[in-house]
């Protein structure tokens, strides 16, 4: 299998085995800021393999968006309030249930997905920037207009939230 | 422009929220939103009645609608709307006139409490007016109809601090739901005997015969129930007085637009249905009838001068509803069209007699010819209008409405109907030119009589006096006997017949309404202490306590419900309930001294207390599932998520 | 490529997610585990648009969407972590437990 892998396979290999373990270390630092980094490797990670699939606009999107602006708001977020760097225990006690639900979880995913999909080939070929942009705004102007309106009430609530007054 | 006509009702619908939401904010606290949305869909009413006038109105009528959502099997609930001749009259007569109050009420409102609320209410009683008339199938119409109750309710109980204000509101809103309850039963008789809810598929239904005459009879009265509730008629006419609690422009915008005429309207809307049952028509005629005179005469003697306006509220609209019973469909209508605009004068007039007079009492007015000059001469047009004297609007409609009687009269189905109409409307006519005029000298004639200091009222109040003065006069142009394609023509359902005016009938109407006016202007030339009617005697009394209708339903309903029954319920507790406790009491007590101690104490007890025990070891343990720590409640999610998935995929 | 490998790392990293969602007792942490959850169904979303190909590319446009609320999302539940610990000097989660017996 590995002998047959193509580039562009090579390359979502790579990537993933970068997000995996990336992953497993966002939910296993003891450290708050490390654990953020961490999440860094993870996003920018799939945001490559979105490049590898094809899809070029959704990886800088998430690039742009998930590196660039939600994770220097996490970081703003645990420098606000202060959260222990280190030392204090950063998990609950409910570790163990945790990991079987998620192993489970993993497990049954894992297996519908290779009895449903198991011999399915995809074929990658890029998306055109172009075409993400024409199908958005004819088919879907309005959701993309009631995003906009989200957004903005998500801004307006964030600001009431967190307002000192 | 009639595609778009479903704006007229949402404007103001929108508006009301609008006020709502940003009205405190604006300049002008509120009402500059209502006014702009209903301008808009006033000239919209203009641009649609544009196609009407002048034309056959029946080839212009437009019936769009889809579907809302489907129920029972097969039949399903239309939106449309439904636009005719009717439609668009009633358009420019409820758009024009909530103008006007809306801009009047920024005077007449000011520094009152609940300022904007209230021009947010007007909003939505315009808007569901609105969309009671535009509707093109009676649930629809409905919906529009109970708003319309609704924002009355919320209008009259305006200044509900007072008692007396809320109470007359709550007597509004039971009084008229008395007649929505056979006007639902109506609604449902009609769709049990066409499968429809449509009215143009209920008019087609009719006109081929497919209704049994039993139905239509019995739905058409049924409808008319509703139509005595809202349109006041007797027996349910005890409301409409009442609802004077409500600020003026209020009851200006209920007696002359939005509430009063649902009723007129929705006969005249459903009016097929009428005319294929004579015993229906008949009915609506002779209450009509009755309604006219016995209101008239209640008006003769009112001190208030907003109850004189009421009570000839009420007998205007009997009029309409008389000239429907005896099938004159289009001079009900005519007279519902030139009768908003003047007795919304006489409100809006009122309004602002007694905003400088600050009372509502005739007895303290008099005189302010002098001191509201704009306020007297728009009064006086109205005065002269709702009495008929040519060439005023009133004059046009009422007396096409005489003779449409006295012609139902001579050739109609039941002659002796069109006959009564003919002579209570002649007699209504005398007694209206009578109590307007003595309600005219009562207020702006001789010297003033009050405390307070009147004075003009401002610009934005005498502006859509004059407007609707202005209105009053020339309205009733449209619809001159004779004219070849008038009023008439345009809401005729088919072919509509010119008639050719009666002169001597015109004459006698003419003669009747002056006779009214010289009479009463003699009688109350110089104000008297003692009103000079007193010297009728018994019947006098009668009159002021309005033929006891009111004191006749609290004895006859409220009372017995409310007390009767109470005492009845109190000596059936006393004696029959208490007896038969009592004995029960004294047998338990015998047998249960004998088994308190065996079976109570041991048996029971052991059990009951055991079951308590059990609930509370067992909430004991249970409650440590209830920990507050929502991370230990996702786990039992993400668990039961997956138990579940994996029970799926088994055996599935 | 086989369809099923990105779905697979999808699946990992929703596990991942969902093992730090109810592991990690830092509300902030949560938050980031949250991110991974989402991430996964966007790499699901990709992954099938590639395969269905159809012209309109409804997958990579609902990933766009879930990338913009998970942005939205994120505002939000930090402006709400912000509140709780200005009020309650922690974040947590195990000790805000007001919804308790």
């Amino acid at each position: 299998m590995i002998l047959a892998a193509t580039g562009p396979e090579i390359a979502f290999w790579g990537f993933a085995v970068v997000a995996g373990i990336a992953g497993f270390f966002v939910v296993g630092s003891r450290n708050v800021v490390h654990a953020a980094l961490y999440l860094v490797g993870v996003l920018g990670s799939v945001g490559a393999i979105y490049i590898v699939l094809g899809a070029e606009f959704v990886g800088w999107v998430q690039i742009l968006i998930y590196v660039g602006a939600i994770v220097v708001l996490l970081l703003f977020g645990i420098m606000l309030t202060k959260a222990p760097i280190g030392g204090v225990a950063l998990d609950n006690n409910q570790r163990p249930v945790a990991f079987i639900v998620a192993a489970t979880t993993f497990g049954g995913l894992t297996w519908i997905i290779w009895r449903t999909f198991g011999g399915t080939r995809i074929r990658l070929s890029p998306t055109r920037t172009a075409q993400i942009g024409n199908s958005l705004f004819t088919h879907f102007v309005l959701p993309f207009e009631a995003v906009s309106v989200l957004l903005l009430a998500a801004l307006v609530g964030a600001i009431v939230l967190a307002r000192r007054d | 422009m009639t595609e778009h006509a479903y704006l007229i009702p949402i404007l103001p619908l929108a508006a009301f929220f609008l006020i709502i939401a940003f009205g405190k904010r604006l300049p002008l606290k509120g009402p500059e939103i209502g006014i702009v949305a209903v301008s808009i869909s006033f000239i919209m009413s203009v641009g649609i009645i544009a196609k009407f006038v002048g034309a056959h109105g029946a080839e212009h009528a437009r019936e769009i609608s889809t579907r809302w959502f489907p129920f029972g099997s097969g039949a399903h609930l239309q939106i449309g709307m439904k636009i005719d001749g009717l439609t668009a009259v009633m358009f420019i007569v409820v758009t024009t006139v909530s103008l006007l109050v809306q801009i009047y009420s920024i005077g007449y409102m000011k520094g009152e409490v609940r300022y904007t609320w209230f021009f947010a209410a007007l909003s939505l009683f315009t808007g569901s007016m609105l969309t009671l008339v535009i509707a093109n199938n009676l649930l629809m119409m409905l919906i529009g109809w109970e708003l319309v109750g609704i924002c009355s309710y919320l209008l009259i109980g305006h200044y509900w601090e007072e008692k007396a204000n809320s109470n007359a509101a709550i007597k509004a809103f039971i009084t008229t739901k008395t007649g929505d309850v056979p006007f639902l039963i109506g609604i449902f008789v009609l769709f049990a005997g066409t499968h429809t809810f449509n009215i143009n598929a209920i008019y087609h239904k009719v006109a081929v015969g497919d209704v049994s005459h039993a139905t239509l009879t019995a739905a058409a009265i049924l409808l008319f129930g509703g139509a005595i509730g809202k349109s006041g008629q007797f027996p349910l006419h005890v409301w409409l007085p009442d609802a004077m609690a409500g600020p003026t422009p209020v009851s200006a915008l209920i007696h002359a637009a939005t509430m009063v005429t649902a009723g007129v309207f929705l006969v005249a809307r459903l009016f097929p249905v009428f005319a294929a049952s004579p015993e229906a028509l008949n009915e609506v005629a002779l209450i009509g009838a009755f309604t006219m005179l016995f209101a008239a005469l209640i008006a003769m003697v009112q001190d208030d001068i907003k109850r004189v306006l009421a009570y000839s509220t009420v007998s205007q609209l009997a009029y309409m509803m008389a000239a429907l019973g005896v099938g004159a469909r289009e001079a009900a209508v005519f007279h519902l069209f030139t009768h908003a605009f003047f007795k919304a004068l006489l409100f809006l007039g009122a309004g602002s007699v007694i905003h400088a007079a600050h009372s509502n009492s005739m007895r303290d007015m008099g005189g302010l010819r002098k001191l509201m000059p704009t306020t007297y001469a728009t009064f006086l047009i109205a005065t002269l209008a709702l009495s008929g004297i040519p060439p005023f609007a009133g004059f046009w409609s009422k007396d096409e409405i005489l003779t449409e009687a006295f012609r139902a009269g001579q050739h109609g189905p039941t002659h002796i109907v069109g006959y009564i109409v003919y002579v209570f409307g002649a007699i209504t006519a005398f007694l209206t030119a009578f109590y307007m005029m003595r309600a005219f000298q009562m207020t702006f004639m001789g010297k003033y009589r009050g405390e307070a200091h009147p004075h003009e009222s401002p610009r934005v109040m005498t502006g859509p006096l004059v407007i609707l003065g202005a209105l009053s006069v020339v309205a009733g142009f449209v619809g001159i006997p004779g004219l070849k394609s008038g009023f008439g023509s345009w809401l005729a359902l088919g072919e509509h017949e010119v008639e050719s005016a009666n002169y001597l009938l015109i004459v006698v109407s003419v003669l009747l309404a002056g006779g009214g006016l010289v009479l009463g202007s003699r009688v109350y030339r110089t104000y008297a202490e003692v009103d000079p009617l007193e010297r009728l005697g018994w019947f006098h009394k009668v009159l002021v306590n309005k033929f006891y209708i009111d004191e006749f339903y609290m004895a006859a309903i409220v009372r017995p419900i409310r007390d009767r029954v109470s005492r009845a319920t109190l000596w059936i507790n006393q004696n029959v309930l208490d007896g038969a406790v009592n004995g029960a009491a004294a047998v338990a007590k015998i047998s249960g001294d004998g088994l308190y101690d065996q079976l109570d104490q041991k048996v029971v007890d052991g059990a009951i207390n055991g079951i308590g025990i059990t609930a509370r070891a067992t909430g004991g343990v249970l409650k440590y599932l209830q920990s507050g720590d929502v991370q230990k409640y996702a786990a039992y999610l993400f668990a039961g998520i997956v138990i579940l998935a994996v029970l799926f995929t088994r055996f599935a | 490529m086989n369809l099923a490998w990105p779905l697979t790392l999808g699946a990992l990293l929703f596990s991942i997610g969902v093992y730090g969602v109810l592991a990690r007792r830092n509300a902030v942490l949560v938050l980031m585990s949250i991110e991974l959850m989402l991430n996964a169904v966007n790499v699901n979303l990709v992954a099938f648009s590639t395969w269905i190909r159809e012209t309109i590319a409804i997958g990579q446009i609902f990933a766009l969407f879930v990338i913009t609320i998970a942005a939205a999302e994120v505002g939000i539940g930090l402006a709400i972590v912000l509140l709780i610990f200005r009020n309650r000097e922690t974040i947590n989660i195990d000790e805000i437990d007001l919804l308790k017996w």
